[in-house]
């Protein structure tokens, strides 16, 4: 039901539906996190473990020329790529190892700051209990538990595991008169309008002909030239009417 | 304000913040981005503007995705690791170590504790070593300190490569046993006991068994240096498992995941003086440790003085303040 008249602006937003995590900063701006799933963490790691295979396999053939050297420096090696792979990666390059980055995630502290090194360090170091008692058990169970899909090191560290932010492309909106709406619209209302121009595109005709018939009779428009209405309001609401 | 009024008002500042945010994140020369954080501000402010006025989600959506990337650039951690490792390593360690007492001596007690304790029955009770150790280890373990053999360590010859192999290995195995001991603290602090313990038992029944078969000599020479800072490193990591395991269980006033936050905070430094020792640790044991043409006379001394040298660092050091800080 549409209000007949306007809403006090400051009424309280309900709490999402998404896993979504809000950050406030300083400014007193919200920023929406997407923390990311288990699966395709998983799958980062996937790439991740694949990846030291390879740099090991090839290492320790070149090594096993060197001899008795090559084998002290192998060992080294080793233990610098099964302990500061992760780190290494996750604090010089803004969060993201290789595996991470193909899958567009990054890791942050829980206050969206990039990751520094105590924090990668000790995520990455209580990953031996993350992976008890076998394959990533522990880890497994407390991600799925946590809202926020965090293993136990994230837990502990404080970090938080999200999407990266992909470069948006401005939505085509359907051509139309600019015009007023016959009734006062609460915010969320002109969101709502405004989304369903932008997006109008991706809907087929049938869908988007369903969608605006529902708000034929409270804007007091015939059914079939609900579309054109409410894109004509969309319009109204962007620029000049 | 219509939003296309709105847009095209602050398009030419927008696209400015994009081009020095742009320049920061690749890291390239940041003279030009002097007046970044006002900009980060304005945006800030057209990011309230917009949501406030129900603009389009694509404005809000693209406003909130630059914001994220400006307070990305402009918010840090102020990091306390490595930005002043001089100091950490004169003062704060061993600082950190004494605020942090309690978890030290409980975990010194189990490793230190269990170490002796089982090294004497095993001394005393000979055949107790087969129930602890399986047979075929404690033959390697007899071969390495053999009297007779005239190198130590490894059972094959040791050229001067192979310290390099040695100090490979030990790094590895040992930093490993340290991560180990600390990150399974996590398990309500069971995990750092166990490996505490079981550790120190091994050790233990391993130096009980070569000193009761007389093979003495050879083996607490070898082990006395090194062992000052790898020993400690051990229980030191095991203290910091602890840590994290005490804030678990008694998170004080906080909630759990804010006392495990904090205290894993503090157990992180703790932990990198941890490493600091296991590599000083690896280092003795592969090039000073190994000599065979050294007298057991002078690895005694030498390892004396280390262990002196330890307990005195961890003690004083650090108690006064000095001009570096």
């Amino acid at each position: 039901m549409l209000e007949p008249t306007a809403p006090p602006r400051k009424a309280p937003r309900a709490p999402p539906l998404d896993t979504r995590h809000q950050v406030e900063t300083p400014e007193g701006i919200d920023l929406p996190l997407r923390p990311a799933g288990l699966m395709v963490r998983a799958v980062a790691f996937a790439i991740d473990l694949g990846i030291r295979g390879l740099i090991m396999g090839v290492l320790f053939i070149a090594l096993a020329f060197l001899g008795k050297l090559g084998m002290g420096l192998g060992s080294l090696l080793l233990f610098a790529i099964s302990w500061w792979y992760m780190v290494l990666f996750e604090v010089l390059r803004q969060g993201r190892s290789p595996g991470k980055q193909w899958m567009g995630l990054r890791v942050v502290h829980d206050d969206g700051t990039p990751i520094g090194w105590s924090a990668s360090l000790l995520r990455n170091l209580l990953r031996f209990v993350d992976l008890l008692p076998f394959g990533y058990f522990l880890g497994t169970l407390s991600c799925l538990h946590h809202p926020a899909f965090k293993r136990l090191g994230d837990i502990a560290a404080g970090t938080l595991v999200i999407y990266s932010e992909r470069p948006l492309m401005r939505p085509q909106l359907p051509d139309a008169e600019p015009r007023r709406s016959p009734v006062a619209l609460t915010l969320a209302e002109q969101r709502a309008v405004l989304g369903f121009a932008e997006r109008q595109g991706d809907l087929s005709p049938a869908r988007v002909n369903e969608l605006a018939a529902l708000l034929a009779q409270p804007l007091h428009i015939s059914a079939p030239k609900a579309v054109a209405e409410l894109n004509g309001i969309a319009r109204g609401l962007l620029g000049p009417t | 304000m219509k939003q296309s009024l709105f847009e095209s008002r602050h398009k030419a500042e927008w696209e400015r913040f994009a081009l020095a945010l742009e320049r920061l994140e690749r890291g390239k020369d940041t003279s030009q981005v002097g007046g970044f954080p006002k900009a980060y501000r304005r945006l800030c402010q057209h990011l309230a503007l917009a949501q406030e006025r129900g603009y389009s989600s694509f404005l809000i959506d693209s406003l909130q995705q630059q914001v994220l990337r400006g307070h990305q650039q402009l918010y840090r951690h102020r990091s306390r690791l490595g930005a002043n490792l001089l100091s950490f390593i004169l003062a704060d360690f061993p600082r950190l170590v004494r605020a942090e007492w309690p978890f030290v001596l409980v975990a010194s007690l189990l490793f230190f504790g269990s170490l002796i304790g089982v090294g004497m029955l095993v001394y005393v009770f000979p055949e107790l070593i087969y129930n602890l150790i399986p047979a075929d280890q404690v033959r390697e373990m007899q071969g390495m300190y053999d009297p007779v053999a005239g190198h130590l360590g490894r059972p094959a010859e040791r050229a001067a490569s192979e310290d390099w192999v040695m100090f490979g290995y030990y790094v590895m195995h040992n930093i490993g046993i340290a991560f180990q001991t600390f990150a399974s603290g996590l398990l309500m602090g069971v995990g750092s006991a166990f490996f505490l313990f079981y550790n120190g038992m091994v050790i233990g029944a391993v130096a009980g068994h070569l000193s009761e078969i007389g093979f003495g000599q050879t083996f607490w020479s070898f082990v006395i240096a090194h062992g000052a800072f790898e020993l400690t490193a051990i229980a030191l990591a095991g203290a910091a498992g602890l840590q994290l395991g005490w804030a678990l269980i008694a998170p004080g006033r906080l909630t759990r995941s804010e006392a495990l936050q904090r205290a894993a905070r503090k157990s992180v430094l703790l932990v990198c003086g941890v490493m600091m020792f296991l590599l000083i640790a690896a280092f003795i044991e592969a090039y000073w440790s190994s000599k065979t043409s050294v007298t057991p006379l002078t690895k005694y001394l030498v390892g004396a003085g280390l262990w002196a040298l330890v307990v005195v660092y961890l003690l004083f050091a650090g108690r006064t303040r000095h001009a570096p800080e």
